[in-house]
């Protein structure tokens, strides 16, 4: 941070497809992985991460401000759940 | 009746949309995306197909959040009559005038030929000029038809009777085979497929042009 600049927060938002939606893609990454000879895998899930850059230093109001973000547009709350990190 | 036939950037089917509401004899208004105002005496407002946004962040989430979109909620809210096809179903329930969400299709792949419809309720402006439980042949070309809903959405759309259209024979894993849902006035339709690529002999087919004549009936009574 220099001098007499200000701050910036970066936000990671991570979205991901509720637990029991079916995840079409997931899937067939799982199929490609075993075609390819990874053996093990049981599960995948694919999602999207969104990095937002905030201006200020209050931490926990960004984090309000993302949250209200996520509800109104960044993720689907039909279908998918949203984890929010600020750092 | 007039029509008005929302464009967003990515809209790709909003001049055959309005060709089939003249074909019924509609005056159309074409409404630019970030016009916050409607055309006065608006009838019927019509979402199209296409890639809205490019289809960013999901299908029909950016559309739905211009500011049009707002001016189409407080329409529908007035009690306005209003279609989503396609890419205009997924803005629909993006702004949650329709329940549940469009999915990827189950087998990843575009889709894109005639399918064979059930119409399952006549009784909207929409369907009253089928037959209820008629089979009707219109085109699907989408990427994200995928239906899905909680359980209790679904019982509650079964149970109202506001399942309009389902798959004859599933292309995209939708829930329950649902092609198209109707709000719970039954005045705002969204489908995937494209009735107004059926509507001409030219198209190879017209069993959409009984959608239009449809509302045509109910929104200029003779």
């Amino acid at each position: 941070m220099q001098d007499g600049g200000s701050r910036l927060m970066k936000a990671i938002v991570k979205v991901m497809l509720k637990e029991g939606v079916l995840d079409p893609q997931g899937e067939a990454i799982r199929h490609a992985l075993g075609t390819l000879g990874f053996g093990g895998v049981e599960g995948v899930r694919q999602g999207k991460v969104i990095e937002i850059a905030l201006a200020g230093e209050d931490r926990e109001k960004a984090r309000a401000e993302v949250e209200a973000m996520c509800e109104k547009l960044l993720a689907n709350t039909v279908i998918e759940r949203y984890e929010i990190e600020v750092e | 009746m007039h029509a008005g036939v929302i464009e967003f950037p990515g809209s790709n089917c909003d001049r055959d949309l309005a060709v089939a509401f003249e074909a019924v004899g509609a005056r159309v208004s074409r409404i630019w995306h970030k016009d916050t105002g409607l055309p006065a005496g608006l009838d019927v407002i019509g979402i199209p197909g296409g890639f809205s946004f490019g289809d960013y962040l999901r299908c029909g989430a950016i559309a739905a959040r211009s500011p049009v979109s707002r001016a189409i909620v407080d329409f529908a809210n007035a009690g306005g009559y209003v279609i989503g096809i396609c890419n205009g179903f997924q803005v629909l329930t993006e702004t949650g005038l329709l329940p549940g969400a469009l999915m990827r299709n189950a087998g990843l792949k575009f889709v894109c030929k005639p399918v064979g419809l059930k119409v399952v309720t006549a009784d909207s402006a929409f369907t009253s000029r089928y037959e209820q439980g008629a089979e009707i042949t219109i085109p699907v070309a989408h990427h994200d038809g995928n239906y899905t809903a909680d359980p209790e959405t679904l019982a509650r759309l079964r149970g109202e009777g506001r399942i309009a259209f389902t798959y004859v024979e599933n292309p995209n894993g939708s829930l329950a085979d649902i092609a198209g849902i109707l709000s719970e006035n039954r005045r705002v339709l969204g489908m995937m497929p494209h009735p107004e690529r059926a509507a001409d002999p030219a198209h190879g087919g017209t069993d959409g042009l009984a959608l239009f004549k449809g509302l045509e009936a109910v929104l200029e009574p003779a």
